[in-house]
C-alpha cells in the first residue's frame, strides 16, 4: 500500500485560507499570510502540535457586560465554546473537538447539566488527536454519556441495549457492518456495571464504576468468547475489521465534501493501523492531501461559518443571543439533533438559510453605519468596494459582484430626485452590501 | 431521561407541485366527493382578501411590486383543490403497546410487569386493547369513524437502529441507498418547477421524506414567521436589499457554490410567496375558528397556521411536522410517552375540528408514524428497549375509519428478539395512499410496489 498522496501545488494565502477554514474557524487578518510562509508541511504541523492554549483577545461577556456562566445560565455553553472557536491559538484542537462532539453526539436535552456536557467537552479537548481507544474508553465512561445513552441504568439484572448499539453503529463500525442483534445484547451485557445516584437539588451525581453490577458470565461477541468487561467491548469494537474502514471515511468527511478515493482510503486505513489507531496522522494526512486543495468547496458548518465571521472582524463575544441564533442555523452546541450529529451534508434549507441570514445581521449590528450621520460614496461601484474592504476583500464570483452591483445602482437610483435621499440612501446601500456579502454564497463555502 | 432523542429537527421541504388539472387526474373516486376548493379563481381570490385582509392589504400595498408575489398568489388562487397528506412523525420508536396498550392479552402483566396501563376507553374493534389516556384526542376522532388504526404496522425482520429504520419509512424502501424521500420522488412525478410551498416542512429542517430529485420543497417554522431584516436599511433600500437575495442564487460550477445558491433563489421564492401572511406586531395574520392546546407550543402553533394556510388555498399537497415528544422511552416511560403523546393528540384534535370549521376537512388527511414500535418485555430502568412493529394512524374525514393489520397478541405474535410482529406493511399503507388518496401510481413512486398489497384507507 502506498503513502498517502500530498499536496504538490502552491501553498500561497489561498490555499492556506482554506486549510485555516477546514482545521479551524477561517483566518483573523493576516494569519493566512503567516501560514502561508511555514509552506503546507510547516502550516499543518504548527495546526497538530499547536502548543500550549492561548486565548487571545477580550474575555467572553454577556449583553450586560457581566462574565460568562456557562455550567449555570443557557445559552451561556454554546457561546463559552464559541469563544474558544473565536479566541484559541490551537484552532485544530477545538475543531477536532467539534468533530467529536458531532461523532459521539451527546445531548443536553437528554443530559440536564451543562456542567457534565462542558467536562465531556474537556475530554474532546484533551484526547481529540491521540489514540482512538483512549478516546472511546474516556468517552465509554463519560458520564454525560453514561446518561444520554443508558449507560448508567445498564446493569446485569436488566440490560440495557441503548450504548452498545450505538457504539457499535455509530461510534465504531456503521450500520449493519459486520455485527448482528446477538452482539448488540451480549455487548450490553459486557458494558454492565455503570452507575450513578440522584440526589435532590444535585441531581446525577456520583458517577462510577460497581463491580456488582457487571454480569460476569462469558459472552459471545463478534463470534469470540469471553468473560468480557466494558474496556473489553471497546477493544473488540476498535480491533474489529471493519472498524479503520469506518473511522477514516468518517473522519475524512468533515475536512473533505467528496468521499476519498479507494487508494486514498486503503492507504488512510494502513496509515490508522500502523499508528495503533492514533487520530494525528491520520489528520495531518488529510490535512495535507490534494483534495483538501483542488477539490470542491465545503459549506461551512454554521458555528464555523459564525466564529469566522467574528474572527474576520475581530469582535469578542458579548452577547449570548448566538446560542438561539445557532439554533435558527441549525447547530445549537451541545445539542445535536440526535445521537447521530449533525448531517453535514444538509446543512442548508430555507429555514437554516434564515438563520445565517441573522447570524449575519447580528455579527453586523454594532458596524451598522447611521443614515442620518454618516458619510458613504453615491456611487455604486464605490460603495461595493467598501462593503469589500470591510470583510477583508473576500474572493467573489462574477455573478455575485454582479448581483451587489446591481442592487447598490437600483437603490441609488431611487434616490436620484432628492438630495436628502442621496445621502441616506448611499449609507443604507453600504449596511445592506455588508449583509448581502455576509449571505453570498462564497462565504457560505470554503 | 431518555436515550436517544433522535432527530429532533429533519425538516425541510422542497417540492413542487403542479396544477389541479394533474392532480385530479387518476383519483376520480374521490375526486367525485372532492368539495370544492376554498374559492377558484376570482373567488378564492377575494377570499384571501377577506380572510387575512388587514394583513394582505398593509403588505401588499407596500410591497406587492414583485412579480413573483404576483406570480404566488395567482398560483395559490387559480388551481382546483388538492387532496393533501400531512405526514406526523412519532421520532424514537412509540411504544404500541402503550399507545393501545393490550390488557386483554394474559401476558401483558408479565412482560410489563412496573409498566402495564390500567384502564383507558376500550377500543371497539378489538377489546383486549385499551387507548392511552393521554390518547383520548385521537380516540374521540375514532369514535367518530374518522380514524383508521394500524395497530402493528413495519416490515419482516425489522431493523432496531433509529437511523435506518427511519430512512426506510422515510425512503419508502428497506434500502438504505435511496437519496429521495417516498413524498419527495411522489413531488417529482406530480410538481412544478417553481413552487416550493407544494411539499412543505413545518420545522426547522427539512423531513427527509420530502426530499425530491427535481423539484423544489420549503421548510419553515410557520407561515408568520419567515421575516428578514438588517442593520439600519429601510424602505425602498430594504425592499431592493431583500429583492437581491434572489440575484445572490444564480449558477456556479462549484458544487458547494451551487448548493448554497439553489438554496438560496429557493429562500426568494419562498418568502415572497409568504409575504401575504406576515402580521404586524409579530401577532399572526391569521385567526383560528378552533381553541388549540398551549398555544407556546410550536407543534399546535404549526397546525394552527397549516390549517390557515390550507384554507386560504395555498398550494400545498405534502406537509412534513415531527410531533413533539420524546418516544424513544429507554427510562422513565410512563412520564416520557404521556407528555408528548397528550400534546400531540389533543393538537390532531384541535387541528381536524379547526379544518371541519373551515370546511375543507374532506381535502386533508393526517398520517401518524413511527419508526418501530418497542420491545414487549420491559427494561430493567422503567423503560423498553427498540422493536419491530409498531402503531400508526390515518385520521381524517375520509379516513376508512377500520383497522389494518391487527393486534397479532403477545403469545404468538412476537418474534425470535421479543418484539411484535407487523401485521401490515408499511409499503403497502404508502402505496395505497398514493393510489388512493393522491392518486398517483404507486408503482412508479414505490420500488417493488406491486409485491405489497394495498389495504382500503378512504371512503
Amino acid at each position: 500500500v502506498p503513502p498517502v498522496a500530498a499536496h504538490k501545488g502552491g501553498f500561497g494565502a489561498a490555499q492556506a485560507e482554506r486549510l485555516l477554514w477546514r482545521a479551524g474557524f477561517g483566518p483573523r487578518r493576516g494569519e493566512a499570510e503567516a501560514l502561508a510562509r511555514l509552506g503546507l508541511d510547516g502550516a499543518v504541523r504548527a495546526l497538530t502540535n499547536p502548543g500550549r492554549e492561548n486565548l487571545v483577545g477580550t474575555a467572553p461577556k454577556d449583553e450586560k457586560g457581566r462574565p460568562l456562566a456557562p455550567y449555570d445560565a443557557w445559552g451561556h455553553d454554546h457561546v463559552w465554546w464559541l469563544d474558544r472557536m473565536v479566541r484559541t491559538s490551537r484552532p485544530l484542537v477545538e475543531r477536532m473537538a467539534l468533530v467529536w462532539h458531532d461523532w459521539f453526539a451527546t445531548s443536553n436535552s437528554g443530559v440536564g447539566s451543562q456542567r457534565l456536557m462542558l467536562n465531556q467537552n474537556q475530554l474532546f479537548r484533551e484526547h481529540g488527536l491521540g489514540a482512538f481507544k483512549e478516546l472511546l474508553l474516556a468517552v465509554t465512561k463519560d458520564p454525560a454519556m453514561l446518561l444520554w445513552l443508558n449507560g448508567s441504568d445498564n446493569a446485569k439484572w436488566a440490560p440495557n441495549e441503548n450504548y452498545a448499539r450505538e457504539m457499535m453503529e455509530l461510534f465504531t463500525l456503521g450500520a449493519g457492518r459486520g455485527y448482528t442483534e446477538l452482539d448488540v445484547r451480549e455487548q450490553a451485557r459486557a458494558l454492565t456495571g455503570f452507575r450513578n445516584d440522584w440526589k435532590q437539588g444535585q441531581g446525577n451525581v456520583n458517577f462510577r464504576y460497581d463491580p456488582q453490577r457487571h454480569d460476569t458470565g462469558a459472552k459471545t461477541i463478534f463470534k469470540q468468547r469471553g468473560r468480557f468487561t466494558w474496556q473489553d467491548s471497546v477493544r473488540l469494537s476498535v480491533s474489529h475489521p471493519n472498524h479503520p474502514s469506518f473511522f477514516v471515511r468518517k473522519l475524512w468527511s468533515y475536512f473533505v465534501p467528496v468521499p476519498p478515493d479507494a487508494a486514498t482510503q486503503r492507504s488512510l486505513e494502513r496509515l490508522y493501523v500502523s499508528s495503533g489507531h492514533t487520530v494525528k496522522p491520520v489528520v495531518t494526512a488529510i490535512l495535507t492531501h490534494p483534495a483538501l486543495y483542488d477539490g470542491p468547496r465545503l459549506v461551512k458548518p454554521p458555528v464555523v461559518y459564525t466564529a469566522g465571521l467574528l474572527r474576520r472582524l475581530g469582535r469578542p463575544i458579548d452577547t449570548t443571543s448566538w446560542s438561539w441564533i445557532g439554533s435558527m442555523a441549525g447547530q445549537q452546541l451541545f445539542y445535536p439533533p440526535n445521537v447521530a450529529g449533525w448531517d453535514d451534508s444538509r446543512w442548508l434549507d430555507t429555514a437554516t438559510w434564515r438563520g445565517r441570514w441573522w447570524t449575519a445581521q447580528n455579527v453586523l449590528r454594532p458596524y451598522a453605519l447611521d443614515p442620518g450621520k454618516a458619510v458613504q460614496p453615491y456611487d455604486a461601484a464605490k460603495l461595493l468596494e467598501g462593503a469589500l474592504e470591510f470583510w477583508r476583500q473576500p474572493k467573489l464570483t462574477e455573478s455575485t459582484r454582479a448581483a451587489l452591483q446591481g442592487f447598490a445602482r437600483a437603490a441609488l437610483a431611487d434616490a436620484a430626485g432628492a438630495p436628502w435621499k442621496r445621502k441616506q440612501y448611499a449609507v443604507m446601500v453600504q449596511n445592506a452590501l455588508r449583509q448581502l456579502i455576509a449571505v453570498s454564497p462564497e462565504l457560505q463555502t470554503a | 431521561m431518555s436515550g436517544c432523542n433522535h432527530c429532533a429537527g429533519l425538516t425541510r421541504s422542497r417540492l413542487l407541485h403542479r396544477a389541479a388539472a394533474e392532480a385530479g387526474r387518476g383519483l376520480p373516486a374521490i375526486e367525485h366527493g372532492m368539495p370544492l376548493p376554498a374559492g377558484t379563481g376570482l373567488t378564492r381570490r377575494s377570499f384571501l382578501a377577506q380572510g387575512l385582509g388587514a394583513a394582505l392589504a398593509v403588505y401588499g400595498g407596500s410591497k406587492l411590486g414583485f412579480a413573483a408575489l404576483e406570480d404566488g398568489i395567482a398560483l395559490a388562487a387559480g388551481g382546483p383543490a388538492q387532496p393533501v397528506l400531512v405526514s406526523v412523525f412519532l421520532e424514537g420508536g412509540a411504544d404500541a403497546l402503550s399507545v393501545l396498550s393490550p390488557q386483554g392479552d394474559p401476558l401483558y402483566r408479565k412482560l410489563r410487569p412496573k409498566l402495564a396501563l390500567s384502564g383507558g376507553a376500550v377500543f371497539a374493534e378489538d377489546d383486549r386493547l385499551r387507548w392511552h389516556p393521554a390518547a383520548n384526542g385521537i380516540a374521540q376522532l375514532y369514535g367518530e369513524k374518522k380514524v383508521t388504526v394500524m395497530p402493528a404496522v413495519g416490515y419482516t425482520n425489522a431493523d432496531q437502529s433509529h437511523f435506518t429504520s427511519r430512512h426506510y419509512w422515510e425512503v419508502g424502501a428497506t434500502s438504505a441507498n435511496l437519496r429521495t424521500g417516498w413524498l419527495g420522488r411522489y413531488l417529482d412525478r406530480v410538481g412544478s418547477m417553481d413552487n416550493p410551498l407544494q411539499g412543505l416542512s413545518l420545522d426547522s429542517t427539512l423531513a427527509p421524506a420530502l426530499a425530491t430529485a427535481k423539484v423544489p420543497v420549503a421548510s419553515i417554522d410557520g407561515p408568520d414567521e419567515y421575516d428578514f431584516w438588517s442593520n439600519r436599511v429601510w424602505g425602498e433600500v430594504e425592499t431592493r436589499m431583500l429583492a437581491a437575495i434572489g440575484a445572490l442564487g444564480t449558477t456556479h460550477g462549484d458544487p458547494a457554490l451551487a448548493a448554497v445558491a439553489n438554496v438560496t433563489a429557493q429562500v426568494d421564492r419562498l418568502r415572497n410567496q409568504l409575504l401575504p401572511f406576515h402580521g404586524q406586531d409579530d401577532k399572526p395574520a391569521y385567526t383560528s375558528p378552533v381553541q388549540y392546546p398551549s398555544a407556546n407550543e410550536s407543534f399546535p402553533r404549526r397546525l394552527a397556521g397549516l390549517a390557515a394556510m390550507l384554507a386560504a388555498g395555498l398550494p400545498l399537497r405534502v406537509v412534513a411536522l415531527t410531533a413533539p415528544g420524546e418516544y424513544d422511552t429507554h427510562s422513565d416511560q410512563p412520564g416520557e410517552l404521556s407528555e408528548g403523546l397528550q400534546l400531540t393528540a389533543d393538537s390532531l384534535l384541535a387541528f381536524q375540528r379547526d379544518l371541519e370549521a373551515r370546511g375543507i376537512a374532506d381535502r386533508v388527511l393526517i398520517h401518524v408514524w413511527s419508526e418501530f414500535g418497542r420491545r414487549a418485555g420491559e427494561n430493567g430502568s422503567n423503560g423498553t428497549d427498540h422493536g419491530a412493529g409498531g402503531i400508526g394512524f390515518l385520521i381524517g374525514a375520509r379516513a376508512k375509519g377500520t383497522m389494518i393489520g391487527e393486534f397479532p397478541g403477545l403469545k404468538t405474535g412476537l418474534d425470535d428478539d421479543g418484539n411484535v410482529k407487523a401485521t401490515s406493511d408499511f409499503r403497502g399503507v404508502y402505496a395505497a395512499l398514493l393510489e388512493q388518496w393522491l392518486g398517483t401510481d404507486a408503482g412508479a413512486v414505490i420500488p417493488d410496489a406491486a409485491a405489497f398489497g394495498r389495504p382500503a384507507l378512504v371512503r
